[in-house]
């Protein structure tokens, strides 16, 4: 048969992202696929060599737009590595509820484009609500909804609002309560099973060659969690657990993605009853004018949503970063993990894998 | 693997008799958070224009500009700048509002602006009291209309608070002696900051620079700050030089206008500018060695100065390094002026103003000490042998109330010279100072020194301080009263010398005083009125007078002080160059300025200086 070259993206309806794929296909099976970044690269990790220590938390967040918080995170955390700063007690309990918040919005997030991907709308939207009534509370929390700028480097920036860890738990029993209806609609339903099951199958072997993380290795029986591997923020406080399966295929990433979601929200309200009640929330940095970092380097890394993400920053002894780079999960699964899983498979299938990898595209580009 | 079934989905079904979870937007509003980033609000009341919203913004979306209808006010740090916010960049993450010194700036919580014109995206923040147009009541308020300029009053999102603010606003304490100590001898008050504590102190600044307008010399403070920050006290000395030739004496009795109009001072204590100098002038132990000044290429012109006070001594400075050959005649023994005679050793010792002085002199400036003009040197063979002549004389002799029997008390100002540069006076066990400025405080302080170091161990010590001003209104600054109160001062305000009281002998026996009405008249012109039946007898057998202090012109030959002008308030008149009505005589500080202090007089030298230079280059061009 004849093999026909086809671009999927950026302008495509099935395309989530500014990113493009080309795909050589044979009939409707996909040959060979070369994943296409770059339309959306707008040099993040050049700009902050020109912005102060202080001044570019607001602009790191905005690198992943699904899930800003990590970014904030990490960010935080190399300087304070850098510049030898404790984040006091509660100030890491509270990272660490915000940041779980955050996975649970993030993956609602992947699950509306993954249900809005295979045509399960309805699941799609109550996706959508979940997310923006936890929207609500990084609003109340925070000042705003999608990039929050809060995790500042030594701490976060205010503390929780009177009545803010109620409301919290309200919202998310309210969550929790949709999920027999989400496994009803969604997860145990056989259309999806269909549709999912052997899709971009991803063995443990090669998900290790090619740097998978998160739930992409979660999802071929690893264990593998920042969360526990290097624990940071109050990580260390609580016992959770790492949810996994062993299809490696679309269909197992998206139960491990629910797993995930539900073990975040039963880890809040552990952090929730072990925080301290009361205590300074962020550790006093330098005038932020004069901010200067003893020259070194550092490598930090967490667990977001997607997996690991790592951030390695030098200073040179000045009051801006020397050279920032991001090490983030969708790299690796959307450029070698994506071409991988997208080989035989068939052209109707191309975002099913790429959403069920959870590629962000902008962390792509940075 | 979980079972799964075609049948189960339909449970969904019952979501179709539920409330929708959409809102009918915009007849159905959301409530906004109450920490919500959105607009700007800023209390032009409040804002300083300080600058440090713009200087923070990490995408430069704040621009400082100028408000034609402000005054600026540099003496209480208020610039006429206020943030314009250009809403193309603004990324809304309200680093602005906790960086404000003042608290002025408030996100709120709208957010709506639909517009053809781009340039409406650029605007300047007020608040509700400035601009009713734009901050609409609930009444008035509709989301069709809903704009930067249509907004709803009282709707503030996130909001300054100093719990989070980023900026430090404590001060690091100064080291100092303890009132029950210091109050038995004369040491040193002020210890100093050491190392960690000026960096630490210094590493407050913000760097919006209101201090150095508020400034009358206009010193570069935040890159001195910042070079003692950086730990370098040579760098910062050599900033402060290029300004201020008097640091050590400066770094201890500065009035500090510069803290006045610091923005931290706003919201909490401002930056303590003087005592960063004393830390840069300290650190440094031997000007001569370690800075590099040097002397301007000789012009062959002569410059006479009378009065080695921080004014002479300043001009001196500027004048050689301009390269004019410098004579500087005084009457004391040491360069200082009233700076030598006046401010107690515990605040200023001789040792500070010595290094000083001695490193103008090691730049070729000649002084000649103990040499009084119009005494061992006329002042017109001065206006012979030089270029031109500047008188920095100063105010050297005190007021007298000049109520019965005044004659007996004692000047505050010859007080303060014998203590410091002469024989230490004898005090009594009870005092009076009549008074309540600066120089009273000096004298009080001085006084219960030499009480306790006269009579050790006496109970019946008391040193009473007799001002007209009631409190609150005292011209003594606050520290000075604060200061003189914990070493037990006392202070008997709002009562004003009546009389003398002697006793049968013709001793003092106390001041008689009485309630004072009003210190000034309705046009604010200096009238006390007293209620004169309302009457106290201060039982003391020394009375001091600090009420003032004015110059000495008898140096002066008749037909030149016929030709010397005043002011209204009694100053000497001088242009924009710092010239006298007589043609070659400049002058400046205490005689010139209404401040009467040393760095307003180096302001005046600095003119005197730029204006010295003119005059002598149009005279060699004639």
């Amino acid at each position: 048969m004849r093999e026909l070259e086809l671009y999927f993206g950026p302008q495509h309806l099935g395309m989530v992202g500014n990113f493009s794929i080309t795909l050589k296909v044979e009939g409707d099976r996909i040959v060979k696929a070369d994943a296409n970044p770059g339309y959306l690269h707008r040099g993040f990790e050049k700009l902050m060599e020109q912005r102060t220590w202080m001044q570019n938390f607001p602009l790191v967040c905005r690198i992943n737009v699904v899930e800003p918080d990590h970014m904030e995170l990490i960010y935080s955390m190399a300087v304070e590595k850098l510049a030898g700063i404790e984040v006091p007690e509660r100030g890491k309990y509270i990272r660490s509820i915000f940041c779980e918040m955050a996975r649970v919005a993030s993956h609602l997030f992947g699950l509306w484009a993954y249900a809005n991907m295979l045509g399960f709308d309805t699941v799609a939207h109550w996706a959508m609500y979940h997310r923006d009534i936890l929207l609500d509370m990084f609003e109340e929390l925070t000042g705003a909804r999608v990039y929050h700028i809060y995790v500042r480097p030594g701490g976060v920036r205010r503390d929780f609002p009177d009545g803010f860890i109620d409301r919290l738990v309200k919202t998310l029993h309210k969550i929790g309560g949709k999920v027999p209806d989400y496994n009803a609609t969604f997860f145990e339903n056989r259309l999806f099973q269909k549709r999912a099951e052997g899709i971009g199958v991803v063995t443990r072997e090669e998900a290790i060659r090619m740097g998978a993380v998160g739930h992409t290795l979660k999802a071929t029986g690893m264990k593998y969690d920042i969360r526990k591997i290097e624990p940071y923020a109050a990580y260390d406080q609580v016992d959770f657990d790492i949810p996994t399966r062993t299809g490696g295929d679309a269909y197992s990433r998206l139960l491990t993605i629910r797993d995930d979601m539900i073990e975040s929200v039963h880890m809040i309200f552990k952090l929730i009853d072990k925080m301290p009640n009361k205590g300074e929330v962020y550790t006093k940095t330098p005038n932020p004018f004069k901010w200067k970092i003893p020259a070194g380097e550092a490598y930090v890394r967490c667990e977001s949503s997607r997996g690991e993400l790592g951030l390695y920053i030098v200073s040179d002894g000045g009051d801006k970063p020397y050279r920032a780079h991001f090490n983030t999960p969708s790299y690796n699964h959307g450029l070698t993990v994506l071409e991988k899983a997208l080989e035989g498979e068939s052209i109707s299938d191309v975002g099913n894998i790429m959403i069920s990898l959870y590629v962000v595209p902008p962390e792509i580009d940075r | 693997m979980s079972k799964t079934s075609f049948l189960n989905p339909f449970k969904a079904i019952k979501y179709l008799f539920e409330k929708p979870q959409t809102l009918q937007y915009p007849f159905e509003v959301k409530e906004i958070a109450d920490r919500y980033r959105g607009f700007h609000k800023n209390d032009w009341d409040k804002c300083t224009g300080c600058g440090n919203c713009a200087d923070i913004c990490p995408n430069k979306a704040i621009e400082m500009v100028k408000i034609a209808e402000l005054t600026a006010k540099p003496e209480e740090g208020m610039k006429d700048e206020r943030p314009q916010l250009d809403y193309g960049r603004c990324c809304f993450c309200g680093l602005c509002v906790d960086i404000c010194p003042p608290g002025s700036l408030t996100l709120t919580k709208d957010f709506f602006h639909i517009h053809f014109d781009t340039n409406t995206f650029t605007f300047i923040p007020k608040d509700e009291k400035m601009d009713k147009e734009t901050y609409k009541s609930e009444k008035d308020y509709s989301i069709f209309q809903a704009s930067i300029t249509h907004r709803k009053e009282n709707y503030d999102g996130f909001s300054p608070d100093m719990q989070y603010a980023l900026f430090e606003p404590d001060r690091v304490e100064m080291p100092e002696i303890e009132p029950d100590v210091r109050k038995l001898s004369f040491i040193e008050q002020v210890i100093g900051y050491n190392k960690e504590e000026a960096r630490q102190e210094a590493g407050r600044c913000l760097e919006c620079k209101l201090c150095e307008e508020a400034c009358p010399a206009n010193l570069k403070i935040s890159d001195y700050i910042d070079a003692i920050y950086r730990d370098e006290p040579k760098e910062s000395l050599e900033k402060i030089y290029e300004d201020n030739p008097i640091p050590s004496i400066c770094g201890r009795i500065c009035m500090a206008h510069c803290e006045d109009a610091c923005s931290l001072h706003i919201r909490g204590d401002s930056l303590a500018i003087r005592w960063l100098k004393r830390y840069a002038a300290d650190q440094i132990k031997n000007f001569k060695e370690e800075l590099e000044l040097k002397p301007g290429t000789a012009t062959g012109k002569k410059v006479g100065i009378i009065g080695a006070g921080p004014s002479g001594l300043s001009l001196a400075y500027f004048l050689r390094l301009q390269g004019h050959e410098v004579v500087v005649y005084d009457e004391l023994p040491g360069g200082g002026g009233v700076i030598r005679t006046g401010p107690p050793i515990y605040r200023l010792p001789l040792e500070a103003i010595d290094k000083d002085v001695n490193y103008i002199g090691s730049l070729g400036v000649d002084f000649k000490f103990n040499t009084r003009v119009g005494k061992d040197i006329e002042f017109e063979q001065l206006l012979k042998d030089y270029d031109a002549v500047f008188m920095g004389i100063g105010n050297t002799v005190s007021f007298s109330t000049r109520v019965a029997n005044s004659e007996k008390c004692v000047l505050a100002l010859d007080f303060l010279k014998d203590n410091k540069i002469g024989e230490m006076r004898k005090v009594d066990k009870q005092v009076v100072v009549i008074g309540g400025g600066n120089v009273a405080m000096d004298v009080a302080r001085e006084t219960i020194r030499l009480q306790h170091l006269q009579y050790p161990d006496d109970k019946s010590l008391k040193t009473m301080v007799v001002s007209l001003e009631d409190w609150g209104k005292l011209p003594a600054t606050d520290v000075e009263i604060k200061e003189a109160k914990e070493e037990g001062i006392e202070f008997n305000p709002a009562w004003g010398p009546k009389e003398v009281v002697l006793d049968d002998k013709g001793n003092i026996k106390g001041l008689l005083c009485k309630k004072v009405k009003s210190v000034f008249d309705e046009n604010g012109r200096f009238a006390p009125s007293f209620y004169e039946e309302q009457e106290k007898l201060l039982e003391s057998s020394m009375i001091i007078e600090a009420i003032g202090q004015k110059p000495d012109f008898s140096f002066l030959p008749e037909n030149f002080s016929d030709k010397l002008k005043f002011t209204e308030r009694k100053k000497v008149k001088v242009d924009e160059n710092g010239m006298t009505s007589i043609p070659k005589v400049f002058a400046g500080g205490d005689i010139v300025n209404i401040n009467l202090d040393a760095v307003t007089a180096i302001a005046d030298a600095k003119v005197a200086a730029e204006g010295i230079a003119k005059f002598l280059l149009n005279n060699k061009n004639k």
